[in-house]
């Protein structure tokens, strides 16, 4: 197994489109070496995207919106005062993952294309209409982020393509996001269920925007409309918020495994989802 | 010289039976193993290297019951860099008479295929093969190029269905022991145990209240973070050293020289820093396939389990399926107990059922008891010793029945407790007679605690469960030499997994009226002192105390007798103190420091130095009573522990900072065990979890700071009060978080463990019968 650690974006496609065997790009590597660990084949070469100076960097742009490059890690992105306060969903549930160890290596891009159903950062994503940019070793293209992963382990990067970095959107006033998960274990844990919601609220307190995404409730994450959809034109009340919770139940397709029942799943993911809204609604008024 | 003794203890009393105390025993100094560890200087099993090593591997079964037909090495053996592969053919074959040792466990002829199968393998991951090779790399392919033929059978790994009739057979030639007549079939039940004390019938005729159960626990591992691991060298003159981290070097020794046919003579072991055991280091898995591994290769051989193979192939204690029934009279007052524990062997007899029937019941008076114990075979890994091996999971059962007799009596539960608890010279249904117990004052401490009385919220409950452990004492070596500069060597045979060096050097400081700086203790080799029994039942500080401080009453006789050879007095005129003898009555009052009677050692007899042997003797019982608050999320069955309190009768804390360790470790074990840890197993009996990610182990941020209250009532049998304290902490916590959630969701869980997705249900279910 090869290694190496382009300094430059054009060196790093360089190495992508000059690799003839099996390549991983790597940003923190908290999936990818316990991987090696546990047996996995190694690649060919490995590409580790940290030094690449977009990958790590992390700005405010004019309009408001945001810049995060897919190798920053967990600790980078909460330290990130301005970043916290307009996506404190997406950086809770960044924040979420492993201990802190991991945390220090940890990163969206990574989280992103390991294409875990039960990534905690992906549906945060999601919800809150990040773009990718994607680079090639000839070309480069962005896509929203729910475009990506295809299926579980899989994404629809070709061989010589990373993500080099996410782009926020600028927030409209009273707008904020939440995510919430359900572990048996307070950290260092995989999530049974997860619901992330992005809202934005008129001066009345009525939801204009929302956008809700279920996560470990299907083989990737999903973005349910139709129960965003629900809340739109409403503040919450008891009656919408059921139907709301009825609408998540139906939108998932959970499987039974070792970490929880379909049931249980389904049940919890509704319970998420409203709780993750009053959130997030809460949030934005405030 | 004028120095009052008094803060020291006093030498003369130490065989009289009155209590000794000092100025060291009782504070909390820094533990001397501390500064490596925390600094990762401490070296544990793997860290032994020599020139020339060899690694070895294990192949293992990718079934979980298969009839072995055959084992081809020769394309592994052909791969360059591969120096051997041993097989069971290499082993001696083990003859009945030799299985067992005084007849006790373990049996060695099952030892034996443990360690690699014979014909059979008996759970995913038991050992058919043992590789060692130059490196790694090449081991790891030679594993691939191992070629096995399996007959695979049908396995069971469910305890209930493991005892019917028609379930597979693990061991076709398995006669149920402790049945007559004697079973003429076989069967998966290994043995029957039966507990009886007084008349059950007669009991539950005068029983006014009668509650019948059933409950389940799953297996758990004792998690220790430190893998097993070893090195072996085989000197060409049949001279073996093995470099381990186990509970006992003497253990390893005995174990290794039996499987093996070796004589003890001819084995050294050499213990390391063990991280972690808590039972599961009471036997052998690595250390004799590294001896064989070496005796072939000529080069020493290095092995070192991954933390998937701990889970497939080393113990955990046993998963457990009970019903019992309890009956008392509407005043509370229990009458009578009868049930039957099951619990999993593993793929070998021995699961801890008899202690299970004895501890269950064993804090509280009850005139008619029966409980049967029933050890099964199933097709997971032979069960280990874990921690108060099998009291937790029948002590769960034990005590949420008195916390539902309670609610039906609708009586607080301590006073319940109160009103059936066992006192000094209560006999209990094992047949032993209480002496010197400290089960009362647990209760009183905990009914006076302010955590009994906190308010508690919405969706909140409060559980109390009490528990019992034996504590037990056993052969100890003990050596203390005093150099010529006055520093003190202490030398045992015990493994510290508990801080026992600092216990050892602060009793043998206040003895020798020395400061605890001025102690230094080693765990020495097996060639350097008398055997010692391993590190477990709660006893070293006991046990090994005991014989620590007879070696340094020994010293302090030595000392006097020499200063007054120098003196040339009696020695009875002269006495020990604070670290000086001292000769009063002469017209001018004299002394001598430790250090200046060192310094004329050759003066006196040559080298100062005392080596004790015993079989320690009276043990003191251990009870505990915890206090445990959860909140549930009703929605979603999340369950936090919000508070815990653990109080104990620990005789007396030598060092209190360390007893308190082994109470919250002890109550945090038994946490996860309660709420998430569990094996997971596919249709084919293939484990799904074997690593920390899906076996929940608790994190620092699951659980709260644990309160601790050290109750002590002194074990007059040690000479400073000691009783052992390490295992009764494991027992209380299943039964106690257990009766806070049930408080706290109106219903109750019979299951272990009491997961997030298992309260859910159980409140859905519940809701559900309010509804009807």
């Amino acid at each position: 197994m090869e290694y190496c650690a382009p300094g430059t974006l054009a060196e790093a496609c360089a190495a992508l489109g000059a690799a003839s065997g099996t390549v991983k790009v790597m940003a923190g590597g908290t999936d990818l070496l316990p991987r090696f660990a546990a047996g996995t084949p190694r690649p060919a070469l490995v590409i580790d995207i940290k030094k690449v100076p977009e990958a790590r960097e992390i700005r405010q742009l004019s309009d408001g919106g945001f810049v995060i490059g897919s190798a920053c890690s967990g600790n980078q992105i909460s330290a990130q005062t301005a970043l916290v306060a307009s996506w404190p969903g997406l950086t809770e549930a960044m924040d979420l993952i492993g201990s802190v160890q991991i945390q220090g290596r940890a990163s969206l891009g990574g989280n992103l294309c390991n294409a875990s159903p039960a990534a905690d950062s992906v549906p945060a994503l999601i919800a809150a209409r990040a773009r990718c940019r994607i680079a090639g070793s000839n070309s480069e293209r962005e896509l929203p982020v729910e475009d990506v992963i295809v299926s579980p382990g899989r994404t629809c990067l070709r061989q010589d393509e990373f993500i080099v970095s996410f782009s926020l959107p600028s927030r409209p006033l009273r707008s904020a996001d939440a995510y919430l998960r359900m572990t048996p274990r307070t950290e260092m844990d995989i999530a049974i269920a997860g619901a992330a919601v992005n809202l934005t609220l008129d001066e009345h307190g009525v939801i204009q925007e929302c956008h809700v995404v279920l996560g470990a409730v299907g083989p990737i994450p999903v973005y349910a409309l139709a129960a965003a959809r629900i809340l739109l034109g409403t503040s919450l009340e008891d009656e919408v918020r059921q139907r709301f919770k009825r609408q998540v139940s139906v939108m998932c397709r959970p499987i039974s495994d070792k970490r929880g029942s379909a049931e249980y799943r389904t049940d919890v993911t509704a319970v998420l989802a409203e709780r993750a809204a009053l959130v997030a609604y809460s949030r934005a008024m405030a | 010289m004028n120095e009052e003794p008094t803060q020291y203890a006093d030498v003369a009393e130490l065989n009289s039976g009155k209590l000794l105390s000092g100025s060291v025993v009782g504070t909390r100094p820094v533990r001397p193993d501390g500064i490596d560890k925390v600094t990762g200087k401490a070296r544990f099993g793997a860290d032994v290297q020599l020139p020339g090593t060899l690694t070895g591997v294990v192949f293992r079964s990718p079934h979980a019951h298969a009839r072995l037909l055959k084992i081809n090495v020769s394309a592994a053996l052909a791969l360059p860099g591969v120096k051997a592969i041993i097989t069971s053919d290499d082993l001696p074959l083990i003859t009945e008479e030799l299985a067992m040792d005084k007849g006790q466990p373990p049996d060695f002829r099952d030892l034996s295929a443990n360690i690699l199968a014979r014909e059979k393998v008996l759970y995913e991951g038991h050992a058919i093969a043992a590789i060692a090779a130059i490196d790694e790399m090449t081991a790891q392919q030679a594993l691939s190029l191992i070629e096995v033929d399996y007959a695979v059978l049908p396995h069971v790994i469910d305890l209930q269905q493991a005892m019917e009739p028609d379930a597979p057979l693990l061991n076709e030639h398995n006669i149920t022991k402790g049945i007559k007549p004697v079973p003429k079939k076989p069967s998966n039940i290994a043995s029957r145990y039966e507990q009886v004390h007084g008349d059950v019938a007669a009991g539950f005729a005068e029983a006014e209240i009668i509650i019948v159960e059933e409950f389940t626990t799953q297996p758990v591992h004792q998690a220790y973070i430190e893998p097993h691991a070893c090195l072996a060298q085989v000197a060409p003159s049949g001279k073996t050293d093995i470099w381990c981290s186990s509970q006992g070097q003497f253990m390893v020794q005995a174990y290794c020289a039996r499987l093996l046919q070796m004589p003890l003579c001819d084995i050294r072991v050499i213990p390391m820093e063990i991280g972690g055991g808590f039972g599961g280091k009471t036997t052998v898995y690595l250390e004799p396939l590294a001896v064989l591994l070496s005796q072939k290769t000529g080069c020493p051989v290095s092995m070192e389990m991954t933390r998937a193979e701990v889970f497939k192939a080393t113990g955990p204690t046993s998963g457990s399926y009970m019903s019992i029934k309890i009956g008392a009279r509407n005043d509370g007052t229990i009458v009578a107990v009868e049930g039957v524990l099951c619990y999993q062997a593993g793929a070998f007899p021995g699961s801890p059922v008899r202690l299970g029937c004895m501890t269950a019941f064993a804090p509280y008076n009850i005139p008619n008891v029966k409980l049967i114990g029933y050890d099964v075979l199933v097709n997971r890994p032979k069960s280990a010793a874990y921690r108060a091996p099998g009291a937790p999971m029948a002590s769960f059962a034990a005590e949420s029945l008195i916390d539902m007799l309670a609610q039906k009596l609708k009586m607080d539960p301590i006073a319940l407790r109160m009103l059936n608890a066992a006192d000094n010279g209560t006999q209990t249904a094992y047949g032993v007679n209480f002496k010197n117990i400290g089960y009362r004052q647990t209760l009183e401490a905990a009914r006076n605690h302010p955590h009994y009385s906190a308010p508690l919220g919405p969706h909140q409950g409060r559980g109390i469960a009490s528990g019992f452990w034996f504590n037990i004492g056993g052969h100890s070596s003990a050596a203390i030499r005093i150099n010529d500069d006055g520093s003190v060597l202490v030398s045992t045979g015990n493994p510290d997994i508990g801080g026992s060096r600092a216990s050892m050097a602060m009793m043998a400081a206040d003895i020798l009226g020395l400061a605890y700086e001025q102690i230094q203790v080693e765990i020495v080799d097996t060639s350097s002192i008398a055997p010692s029994d391993l590190t477990g039942g709660s006893r070293v500080t006991f046990a090994v105390g005991m014989a620590v401080s007879q070696a340094a009453s020994a010293i302090v006789e030595d000392l006097r007798r020499r200063a007054a050879l120098l003196w040339l007095v009696d020695q009875d005129q002269v006495t020990w103190s604070a670290g000086f003898a001292l000769l009063m009555n002469a017209t001018t009052p004299k002394r001598f420091s430790l250090a200046e009677l060192a310094q004329h050692s050759a003066d006196t007899g040559g080298p100062i130095t005392a080596e004790i042997t015993i079989n320690a003797q009276g043990a003191g019982p251990g009870f505990a009573t915890h206090i445990c608050d959860v909140e549930l999320d009703p929605e979603t069955g999340g369950v936090k522990v919000l508070r815990y309190t653990a109080i104990q009768d620990v005789g007396k804390a030598i060092h209190p900072a360390y007893v308190e360790g082994q109470m919250q470790g002890g109550a945090v074990q038994g946490i996860g065990w309660a709420l998430n840890e569990a094996y997971l197993y596919d249709e084919n009996g293939r484990l799904l979890n074997p690593g920390f990610l899906d076996y929940r182990i608790p994190v620092a941020s699951d659980v709260p700071m644990i309160d601790t209250v050290l109750v002590e009532v002194p074990n007059p049998r040690h000479p400073f009060g000691v009783k052992g304290v390490g295992e009764v902490p494991i027992i209380p916590p299943l039964g106690a978080v257990a009766n806070a959630v049930a408080r706290a969701a109106g219903t109750r869980l019979f299951d272990l463990p009491m997961s997030p997705p298992a309260i859910h249900k159980a409140l859905k279910r519940a809701a559900r019968r309010r509804r009807q």
